[in-house]
């Protein structure tokens, strides 16, 4: 399996998603510049976190014009995994891969703290290492991470099990139906505000990030079996 | 020419923080006949060619200033030169 690891302008989250897959889940990755255009031989595409061109607009708005979105489109599109954590969740809405918005936080403060989510649902390639209504810790460090949908996505998101992650105990940021991470219909796109890299070794006092990338992984092998 | 000045703000069902902070701020300082305030934003955009204003604006808000999943927006000519 051979991951790309979106860079933007402003992302900062790129080192540690490459980190958590090689170092950690031994996994071959590689950095693709935004001013690319296309994604051959990769399996899989991640958006790391950070503040892509300054925030400036809304978070997102302007890296979805980027070189690169037209292939992670296509990507997408074809029914490969894609994810994307904190900034690469708010691009992925603001480009239309997923649904809804990131607004500014009710608090209007930066949160950077642990928090606990529920695994909502476990039957996809981004969670089939979790339990089902597990919960877990993982890290936030957001200003802009509230989620909102109107009434009707609300509610096919619901409906459709898209809703993977929802903070368990509090909501840090005033999301709706505290909702902390969604897939597509289809499954194969992840957004998260959470970060699950920052959590993938003891050494960095959690280890609840890790299956994430072992699920990836887990799906891969099964794919590969299969052929 | 014309300068246009589009304003974005939240839809109505969209909660505002900011305009909740500054209303309380704003009571605190003595006006508890202040209702309501909203935040917004806006951009004002010097056009060389206005035909098809309407179209140019709502395309321009459509692809780029505003996210129709959270806010809404509407304009109004400020400078017109012949």
């Amino acid at each position: 399996m051979r991951v790309a690891v979106v860079v933007f302008p402003g992302s900062n989250c790129d080192i540690d998603l490459y980190e958590a897959l090689t170092s950690v889940c031994k996994v071959e990755a590689a950095y693709v510049s935004y001013q690319q255009d296309n994604l051959a031989g990769f399996d899989a595409v991640m958006l790391p976190g950070g503040f892509s061109y300054g925030d400036y607009l809304r978070c997102g708005a302007i890296a979805r014009f980027s070189n690169i979105m037209p292939a992670i489109q296509q990507f997408a599109a074809q029914g490969k995994p894609v994810f994307g954590t904190c900034n690469g969740f708010q691009i992925l809405t603001e480009a239309g891969l997923l649904p809804g918005a990131l607004k500014q936080n009710d608090s209007l403060k930066f949160v950077c703290k642990t928090v606990a989510l529920r695994v909502e649902n476990n039957q996809t390639v981004f969670t089939n290492q979790y339990q089902a209504g597990e919960v877990i810790q993982l890290p936030i460090a957001h200003a802009d991470g509230s989620y909102y949908a109107d009434q009707e996505t609300l509610a096919a998101l619901e409906a459709n099990h898209q809703v993977v992650f929802r903070y368990a105990t509090e909501n840090p940021n005033g999301s709706l139906n505290d909702i902390a991470g969604i897939t597509n219909r289809r499954g194969n796109v992840l957004g998260m505000m959470p970060h699950p890299e920052r959590a993938v070794e003891q050494l960095l006092g959690n280890t609840d990030g890790l299956r994430l990338f072992k699920s990836l992984l887990a799906g891969q092998t099964i794919k590969e079996a299969a052929h | 020419m014309k300068k246009v000045r589009i304003y974005v703000t939240y839809k109505e069902s969209v909660f505002d923080p900011q305009g909740e902070t500054i209303t309380t701020a704003v009571k605190s300082l003595g006006f508890p006949q202040v209702k309501e305030i909203n935040v917004g934003k806006f951009f004002d955009v010097t056009l060389l060619e206005t035909a098809d204003l309407d179209q140019t604006i709502a395309a321009i808000s459509e692809k780029l200033l505003v996210n129709f999943n959270l806010e809404t927006y509407h304009y109004q000519v400020l400078e017109e030169q012949k």
